[in-house]
Order: structure tokens, then C-alpha cells, then sequence
């Protein structure tokens, strides 16, 4: 069992929480993620590692409310316990020889972001961020952000704060206007980072994305994580869990990922609803 | 009284019942027909039962027993070369082991030796309530990886022995393939669940949710006190085809499909989604494609076929396991091998929802050609006989590759060119005080197999660190 030590919401759909998993917070790096279940009925997901401390051993993740599970996860308070917490699992987000980065979050993938470029900064390298939400209310993470970045520039998709449109906006400008970087990092919906994929593609930007599909183990043992990467004119089946969860962007086939990411719609808008229910009873 | 010339029938639940439950299919025999069983055991004197048997049960000895009436006296001679008798009674391949030696099979059916195993394993669960007795501990302390037969079994031997054992497992719950992988209906999991409670009573610690080469390096663990460590690591990572459509929503690995069924409880009412009903297809022909079609067919599949390349006389799984899912009305369709997964795809609406999902599964005919390297023959595709299945489930079970996690992370951990772990006849690795057995050393192999290579570490770990 493990401690929810503190519980923080960072606006009413993304909640954060410290855990205490002292193994998993002395090996942590930014890109690697853990598995956890809330109860002993629970199904397995994956959140990445939004951010660790060492001394206390606790391990911070960030969570949007999409389904029963994360509605579960959100019912538990401080002290209280969840069943399974698992990790670092996955590989850490390559950092060497990049001097500088623009790091591009987009809505709850700003939590996976933030340590990424918290880390990017610590090592010396220029991080110019980008970070976007689709309205002011589902701003996060806007201070910590400004405290690791170079620049930070943050996007509405209805401009209610912020810059008016979506992250690939500022992302072109600023190719158009000549900026080099080595490397382009970007996290948030498949849909986002397909198209900043593309935006970057005329430059010739490196792009590492960061793929989040349904997993069970985390450990390679089911491929229920695998996505289709397009290796010189071939298709290469890789496992998310164990060979990523980074890729290079322009491998990736988003829209298959994007299939599979849909592949029980209906049964985790059926569980949804019950666990609502339940609440609703209790 | 005439020798009994078939083997006795082994109860089981009708196949109209069972195949829309999840409860065991075989039930046991009874004591009466255990002791009838045991008497057609002609106790000869060159006992080839025992050259069969991968960890050599003194089978003669614990039948001789049964006959006596002394259920207890068998469970204990089988206990001197195997733990896990009431797992291996059940899931072993006699057919190809113990039973494929015995004596009385030459002119009839062999003796139920596997059945007789069952029989006295469950006896002894039954109605022996005595706990067992925690060792005084020596002091040493040994780490196991990975709890599955071969990890349950080197902790349980080495833990008898007062050493102090830590058992690492990846996953919330320890038991590898027995848990995870093999269905309810065949291996209750309460039997498993018995197996580590019975570890935790002499004194072993379980630990689970931690993965050897990410949360902790072998290295770590010497850094940590330990002494010895058996790694037990199991099979791998699941093979696909590399055909056409196999990333289509509906298609599964076999190890997938299992884990959400069993381990995640996807059977019962559990968070954890798995596709039910309509039509599936398993590819392959050996115990994990049986388990796989017959847990299809219990969530509810309307037709289940297994799709496998060669003949019915190649079919790797247990001839039992073959002749229930013939029973429940699994389709064999053999000497069919796939060659593209089909998917619905609206050209007109990209966002209808039913696109990607698997509508059926393309398939050319073979015939059995010269034999391969394996000694079987070798099939060879039939040109134009192309057909395909009208499926919307597809799962892979033909085989696994080695996980290279811990490999990669313990330096000078030698494996060999398929990426299985190298070990010496005592379970020893290319380091110091490093042991390795089971399905991480063989590649995919069987319960017993498994269990032996625990056992032979063990005593090899014990060896070491008496020295
Ligand atoms: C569906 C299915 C049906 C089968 N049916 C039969 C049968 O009828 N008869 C038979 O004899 N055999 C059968 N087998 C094969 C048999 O189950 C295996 O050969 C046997 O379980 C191997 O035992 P093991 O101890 O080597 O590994 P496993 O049982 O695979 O256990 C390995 C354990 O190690 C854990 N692990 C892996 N990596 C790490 C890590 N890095 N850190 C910590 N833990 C780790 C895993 O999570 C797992 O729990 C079947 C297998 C399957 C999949
Ligand atoms: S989650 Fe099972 S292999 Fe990646």
C-alpha cells in the first residue's frame, strides 16, 4: 500500500498527488512513468512521473479525470492509501548533447513536460516553452513553467488568456523567424503532437514525442502497449512501456495510435458512468 | 480381478456447462477411484515412469502408497522432488512425460499418474491444516526474481533451509503464469494463492510491484545484503506475426488477453476492459492458444477458432487441454496459416467508429513438406487457397522473445543468441553468486521444468553459501 501524502487540485478536471514510494523516488528520471491500481478490483494505468523528492521519498503525479479509474483515484484524500504503485518504468528522456530545446505541452501533457524541462534547465541547456490549454480554466503549472524556461508562451484554443489558437502557432513563428534548436520535445494529446510533428517537418527539427497508449504491465510482457513506428520504408512494431514511452515523432504512426487509443471507448464510458452512479448512492 | 485396461475416466463438469463458466473443468478423482486407478500400477521393476518425469517423482513408491491407503505417505514422496504437486498434477503433459513411459502403456492406456498426483495433493490440502513450521535461520539471505513456479520454488527450498528469502515480482500479485497466465477453469488460483502463503509462513517476503532492472539492479541487491539471487524472470515479451493489420483494434497477444482475464479478473465484473463475444480467432497450437480460445469461449464468444500451421500430430498442447476444447465446440481449423488481418474502414466517415476494428482474418491452406530443423515437417503454404475467417477478435499466441531488462542492466550477465539467460548445470550464471532457471534460461517450457530448475538452484545456492 502506498501514502497519498499530499493532494492538491490544479483546477477542477487535473488533480496532483504526492505518493509516498521511496523506491521508485530514489530512481526516477524526467520521462519515466509508473504504474498504479487504486484498489484491488482496479485496472492498471500508466502516469508519468511529474516530479520526485529524493529526501522524502514521495513521487508526484498528475492526473486528469477521463475515466472510472482516475474518478477512483480523485475520491481518495490525503493519508489514505492506494493498493499499487510501481516504477520508474520505461525509458528517461534522452538529454545529451541538446543545448537547446523547446519543450511543447498541451493541456494535462504540461505535467509530463514540466520535469522534462525543470531537468533541461538544471543541465545548463536554452528551454523555450510552449504550453497550451484549450481555456483559461484548465491553465496549469503556469509559474512553474516560467521558473525553468527561457521563454514561456502560453496558448488558449479561444484565447481567454494567454495567445489565441494552438501550440503549433508560436512553434512556426518562430522556425519561420530562424530559431535552431536541437531538439523539439512534445507532449500532450497523439492529435498535438502530430501536427507539431508536422509543422517542424520543413525545418528538419528533430522531434521526440512522448506516447502514452493503454498498458497493462508496463513491463513488456503483453504488447497491448505496442504502436507502428515507420523505419525506412518498413513497419517496426515497438512496445511503449519498455522501448519508450519517447519517440522520434516522424516514425510514428499517430493515427493508428490514435485508434487504438479508442479501442474501449464504449466500456470506459459504461464504467464512467457506474462509478458516478455509486458516488451518487453514497 | 482383470487389469482395468483404460485409464479411469477423470470426472469434469459437462461441456455444455462449463464452456459459460470459469469454475475448474476437471474435478478430481475420488478416493475410491484413486485406489482403483493405483491398482492398475503394476509397480515394475525398472520403473521407466521415473526417467520421465523432468524432476524424477519416485512415482511407483507414492502409488504403492495410494494403494495402501496412506495419502499422506504419497504426498510426501512426491514432495521430496517436486513443490508444487497439486499445480503439476494439473498442468503437466504426462502424455509426454511420465505417462509416455509407463509400462502398462505399451499394450493399454497408461496409468492416471498425473491424475493420482492431483488426487493426493488435493487430499493433502484438504485435510492437512498443520502449518508449517518456520526454520531457525541461518543468517543468509537470499533475493529470488520473479515469483513465478521457479521462483516460488528455489525460495520455498532455500527458506526450509533457515536461509532469509525476499521474493521481487514485477506485477501486484506473485505466481507468474500460474496467476497471469493459465485460467481459473484449468488452475484455480486459490491453489496458487496457497503455494506463496505457505512461503510467507516459513518466513519469506513477497514483494511486489518491483521491477529488477528498473526499481532495483541486480548490483543493488548485492549492495542490499544479499548473498545469492535467483533470477526466475520467466518467457518474455509476446511474438506477432509481422502481418498486415495486426495493430487493428481487436487483436491481442495471447499474454495480453490472459492478463486481462485472469490477473486483471476482466472475467469477473473487474475495471479492466477485454473485447466479449462475436468471433475469434487464436493463432496457434499450444497450451497458451488452448487457454486463450477457451476463455474466448467463456466471455462469451459466439465461434471460436484455433488457427494453427501444422497437423493435428504436431499440436504442442496438453492432448487433454486439445480433447475439452474439442468438447466445448472450439473450430480446429489446422494446416491454415494467416496472412493479413482485415479492418472496417468507412472511407467516407473518418470518425465511424467501428473503423479499426478487425472484421476477419485472411488465411492460406499449407501441406506438411520436408521435416525442418525441429524434426517435424515443415508446412508449406498451398498456392491459391487463400480464404478468410469472419472474425472480430484475433489472438496471437505463437510464442515470446526474452525480456532484456535485466540483462541490459546487470553487467556481465551472459545470454545466449536467442537471449536466453546462460546457466551451468547448477543454475550458475556468468556471475559470481548469480543463478538463473526456469522459462528466462529454456525459453517458453513447461510448469515442472520450471520447478526443477528452482529446485536445482537451490540446492546450488545452498552449496555456495555453506562454504
Ligand atoms: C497461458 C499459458 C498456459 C500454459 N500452460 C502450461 C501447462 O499446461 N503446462 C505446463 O507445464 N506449462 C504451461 N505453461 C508454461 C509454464 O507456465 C511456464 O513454463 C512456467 O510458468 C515458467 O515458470 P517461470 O518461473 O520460469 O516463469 P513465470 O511463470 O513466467 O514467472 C516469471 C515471473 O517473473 C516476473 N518478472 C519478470 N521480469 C521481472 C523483473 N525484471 N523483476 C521482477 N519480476 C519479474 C514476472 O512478472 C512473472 O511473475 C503455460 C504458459 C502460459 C503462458
Ligand atoms: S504494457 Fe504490456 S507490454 Fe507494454
Amino acid at each position: 500500500m502506498y501514502r497519498i501524502i499530499r493532494k492538491k487540485e490544479l483546477n477542477p478536471t487535473v488533480t496532483q498527488m504526492e505518493i509516498e514510494a521511496p523506491l521508485v523516488a530514489k530512481k526516477a528520471k524526467p520521462g519515466q512513468f509508473i504504474i498504479l491500481r487504486v484498489d484491488g478490483d482496479g485496472e492498471r494505468i500508466p502516469l508519468t512521473v511529474a516530479g520526485v523528492d529524493r529526501e522524502k521519498g514521495t513521487v508526484k503525479i498528475i492526473f486528469q479525470i477521463v475515466g472510472a479509474t482516475t474518478r477512483k483515484l480523485n475520491e481518495k484524500r490525503e493519508g489514505e492509501y492506494i493498493q499499487d504503485f510501481v516504477g520508474p518504468l520505461g525509458k528517461p528522456t534522452e538529454t545529451d548533447g541538446i543545448k537547446k530545446v523547446c519543450i511543447i505541452g498541451g493541456g494535462v501533457g504540461c505535467a509530463i513536460a514540466l520535469p522534462v524541462a525543470e531537468e533541461f534547465h538544471r543541465l545548463g541547456a536554452r528551454v523555450v516553452s510552449v504550453i497550451g490549454f484549450r481555456n483559461k480554466d484548465l491553465l496549469i503549472l503556469e509559474d512553474e513553467f516560467k521558473a525553468c524556461s527561457d521563454s514561456l508562451t502560453v496558448m488558449t484554443d479561444d484565447g481567454s488568456y494567454g495567445r489565441h489558437g494552438n501550440v503549433t502557432v508560436p512553434l512556426k513563428e518562430m522556425l519561420d523567424h530562424g530559431e535552431k534548436f536541437d531538439m523539439i520535445i512534445t507532449i500532450g494529446p497523439l492529435i498535438m503532437m502530430k501536427f507539431v510533428t508536422l509543422t517542424a517537418k520543413p525545418f528538419g527539427v528533430p522531434v521526440t514525442v512522448s506516447m502514452n497508449p493503454i498498458m497493462i504491465d508496463g513491463t513488456g510482457m503483453c504488447g497491448g502497449c505496442r504502436l507502428t513506428l515507420h523505419r525506412d520504408g518498413q513497419n517496426v512494431t515497438k512496445f511503449a512501456c519498455v522501448d519508450g514511452p519517447d519517440f522520434n515523432g516522424y516514425e510514428v504512426d499517430f493515427d493508428e495510435a490514435m485508434s487504438r487509443g479508442r479501442m474501449y471507448t464504449d466500456f470506459e464510458r459504461h464504467a464512467y458512468e457506474q462509478t458516478c452512479n455509486l458516488f451518487k448512492q453514497a | 480381478m482383470a487389469l482395468q485396461q483404460k485409464k479411469h475416466e477423470m470426472p469434469t463438469q459437462a461441456p455444455e456447462v462449463r464452456a459459460h463458466n470459469f469454475d475448474e473443468v476437471a474435478l478430481g478423482y475420488t478416493a475410491e477411484i484413486a485406489l482403483e486407478e493405483a491398482r492398475r500400477c503394476l509397480n515394475c521393476k525398472n520403473r521407466p515412469c521415473v526417467e520421465g518425469c523432468p524432476v524424477n517423482i519416485d512415482i511407483p513408491d507414492f502409488i504403492s502408497r495410494i494403494k495402501e491407503n496412506d495419502f499422506e505417505g504419497a504426498y510426501g514422496v512426491i514432495t521430496k522432488s517436486s513443490s508444487l504437486p497439486a499445480v503439476c498434477g494439473r498442468v503437466c503433459p504426462q502424455e509426454t512425460q511420465c505417462e509416455s513411459k509407463c509400462t502398462m502403456g505399451v499394450r493399454f492406456e497408461p496409468v492416471g499418474i498425473g491424475r493420482l498426483e492431483r488426487f493426493v495433493a488435493d487430499y493433502h490440502n484438504e485435510n492437512c491444516k498443520k502449518a508449517p513450521q518456520k526454520p531457525q535461520s541461518n543468517g543468509h539471505r537470499v533475493a529470488v526474481i520473479g515469483s513465478g513456479p521457479s521462483g516460488l520454488t528455489c525460495a520455498g527450498d532455500l527458506a526450509k533451509k533457515g536461509y532469509k528469502v525476499t521474493v521481487f515480482e514485477a506485477l501486484h500479485t506473485a505466481g507468474g503464469v500460474l496467476v497471469y497466465g493459465i485460467p481459473e477453469f484449468r488452475l484455480p488460483k486459490s491453489i496458487v494463492a496457497k503455494e506463496v502463503d505457505t512461503l510467507k509462513q516459513l518466513g519469506v517476503d513477497v514483494e511486489t510491484n518491483v521491477v529488477i532492472g528498473k526499481t532495483l539492479t541486480v548490483d543493488e541487491l548485492f549492495d542490499m545484503g544479499y548473498e545469492a539471487i535467483f533470477i526466475g524472470s520467466g518467457a518474455g515479451l509476446p511474438n506477432f506475426m509481422n502481418i498486415p493489420g495486426e495493430s487493428l483494434k481487436g487483436v491481442y497477444s495471447a499474454n495480453e488477453f490472459l492478463t486481462r482475464s485472469n490477473l486483471m479478473k476482466a472475467y469477473k465484473d473487474s475495471d479492466t476492459p477485454i473485447m466479449k463475444g462475436g468471433s475469434v480467432a487464436v493463432v496457434g497450437g499450444g497450451n497458451v492458444a488452448m487457454d486463450a480460445a477457451r476463455t474466448a469461449l467463456r466471455l462469451g464468444a459466439e465461434k471460436v477458432y484455433i488457427v494453427y500451421r501444422r497437423s493435428i500430430e504436431e499440436l504442442p498442447a496438453r492432448a487433454e487441454e486439445v480433447e475439452h476444447a474439442k468438447e466445448e465446440g472450439i473450430e480446429f481449423r489446422l494446416l491454415c496459416n494467416p496472412t493479413e488481418i482485415l479492418g472496417y474502414n468507412n472511407e467516407n466517415d473518418p470518425r465511424d467508429p467501428k473503423n479499426g476494428f478487425v472484421t476477419g482474418m485472411k488465411c492460406v491452406k499449407m501441406q506438411l513438406g520436408e521435416p525442418d530443423a525441429s524434426g517435424r515437417r515443415r508446412p508449406v503454404e498451398i498456392p491459391g487457397s487463400d480464404f478468410t475467417l469472419d472474425v472480430d477478435t484475433v489472438i496471437m499466441a505463437i510464442g515470446t522473445s526474452p525480456n532484456p531488462l535485466i540483462k541490459s542492466t546487470t553487467d556481465g550477465l551472459e545470454v545466449n543468441r536467442r537471449g536466453g539467460i546462460v546457466v551451468n548445470e547448477d543454475g550458475l550464471t556468468s556471475r559470481k553468486g548469480v543463478y538463473a532457471g526456469g522459462d528466462a534460461v529454456t525459453g517458453a517450457a513447461t510448469v515442472i521444468s520450471a520447478m526443477g530448475a528452482g529446485k536445482v538452484a537451490a540446492a546450488a545456492i545452498d552449496k555456495y553459501l555453506s562454504e
